[in-house]
């Protein structure tokens, strides 16, 4: 078997977004997939701070490099044309009303049921900080997740139940690990593919909670 | 006659109180206006309630005045960064109270307040330890939490343009929380790069209009090494 590293994941994500769709990615591992996006595609990105159209990333230092032009990550960014600014509230307005068209984000844990947490370890000591993670998680159409599928000691990141707090409830569209696409359905986890050399058998038994072949196409 | 502008930011909050609420516009470095929050450092206000996005970067801004000891609560929505510092010592030592909100809650809960909702459903957070203890609904086939606005005694924002009138124009995401902040605000003061005479905004680009803005202090960009 051969797994993805992050870059094949992001890659893997980016294919499924259609060409015309509004986009937010999350900060860290999400940021990713903006590199990946489809050149023959014309897609939208959000960032929670107040801008859509988001272009690739100004070499450092360069000209186009500018305190006040920068992502939810805090990285600077660059402008398409076509693009918008606008204040937080209209921001997390396109969030929370539904009018992205699809979200990314890291996880720690999804559950069978689509309940995403990556917010808080939950830890006594650990400062809690959650951003826009749980409007995005409510409002985007489409709240892609991606993540390992095993977690650094071997335990599935795919549970019954999140132990860590809980970003948003049966949220979760589709989950993209470094092993398989699995899609959360109300009947539960189908897994849409998995990475060359992987058998559903082997899948399943790394993961442990229950998955579903995915029905054929027809 | 109308004339918003006030000569030094150290004028534009000399009555702010002990105890006083302030928001603080800024999202990271981005629209943060880092001379007001030096004005207030030096003022001396103490006890204050700070809603910000953030809680502070570095050494500089909201991160000194936390540093400062002069914030005893916040509210924001990502306290923890990697330059959080200031803010990570003084709540491990139990000296700030954090109020922690999902960021697109603290944006409406300030447009709330600015627009005169008494309170509003959002379905942010159901189901979650940010929403324990918080009212709940079921409208249509989803759950919601009540949440209700923050007000504030002054708002600091940085804008680009302003007039005497306190219209203000913004630059790119340094936006951000500026126009929702200056509305909820009983005070509102902005620093901005550039004052015009009126007339020069032109209307249609106005973002935020000046009868939410009190006082307009301009602040000289710094300019970059050659």
């Amino acid at each position: 078997m051969k797994k993805l590293d992050r870059k094949q994941i992001a890659a893997r994500v980016a294919r499924d977004i259609p060409d015309g769709a509004y986009v937010n990615l999350g900060i860290g591992l999400p940021t990713l997939v903006a590199d990946y996006l489809p050149k023959d595609r014309e897609i939208v990105l959000h960032s929670e701070n107040g801008v859509l159209g988001i272009g690739p990333r100004p070499a450092p230092g360069a000209e186009d490099e500018d305190e006040d032009l920068i992502n939810a990550g805090k990285e600077p960014v660059t402008m398409l044309k076509g693009g918008s600014f606008f204040h937080h509230a209209d921001s997390f307005a396109m969030i929370r009303g539904r009018h992205l068209d699809y979200c990314v984000l890291g996880a720690f844990q999804v559950s069978v049921q689509g309940d995403l947490a990556n917010w808080h370890t939950g830890g006594a000591d650990a400062i809690p900080a959650v951003g826009g993670a749980m409007d995005l998680a409510v409002g985007a159409k489409n709240v892609l997740v991606m993540m390992e599928h095993l977690t650094k000691d071997g335990k599935s990141k795919i549970v019954e139940r999140c132990s860590y707090p809980l970003t948003g409830a049966r949220c979760v569209n589709r989950i993209y690990t470094d092993l398989a696409v699995i899609d959360v359905k109300a009947d539960g986890l189908h897994v849409v593919e998995a990475v060359d050399g992987l058998s559903f058998e082997e899948l399943q038994r790394l993961t442990g909670v229950p998955l579903k072949r995915l029905a054929s196409a027809a | 006659m109308i004339d918003k502008f006030i000569a030094t930011a150290e004028q534009a909050l000399a009555d702010v109180a002990d105890g006083a609420t302030v928001m603080i516009g800024g999202f990271g470095n981005a629209g943060m206006p880092a001379q007001l929050i030096d004005a207030l450092i030096a003022q001396g206000a103490k006890g204050l309630t700070v809603v910000n996005n953030n809680a502070g970067n570095a050494d500089a801004g909201l991160a000194a005045l936390i540093g400062a000891k002069r914030v005893k609560k916040i509210l924001c929505s990502f306290p923890r960064q990697s330059d959080s510092w200031h803010f990570d010592k003084a709540f491990r030592a139990g000296e700030i109270e954090l109020e922690l909100v999902p960021q697109g809650t603290l944006a409406e809960r300030i447009r709330a307040a600015g627009a005169g909702i008494g309170a509003f459903y959002t379905p942010t957070a159901f189901g979650t330890r940010l929403a324990e203890g918080k009212e709940t609904r079921r409208i249509g086939d989803r759950d919601y939490v009540l949440e209700y606005p923050i007000h504030a005694d002054y708002a600091l924002v940085k804008a680009d343009r302003a007039d005497r009138w306190g219209n203000l124009t913004y630059r790119m995401t340094a936006r951000n929380f500026g126009p929702i902040m200056a509305c909820a605000a009983r005070i509102t003061v902005a620093q901005v790069r550039e004052t015009v005479q009126l007339g020069e905004l032109d209307p249609e680009n106005v973002v935020t209009p000046g009868i939410f803005v009190h006082r307009v202090v301009r602040i000289a960009p710094l300019r970059k090494a050659a």
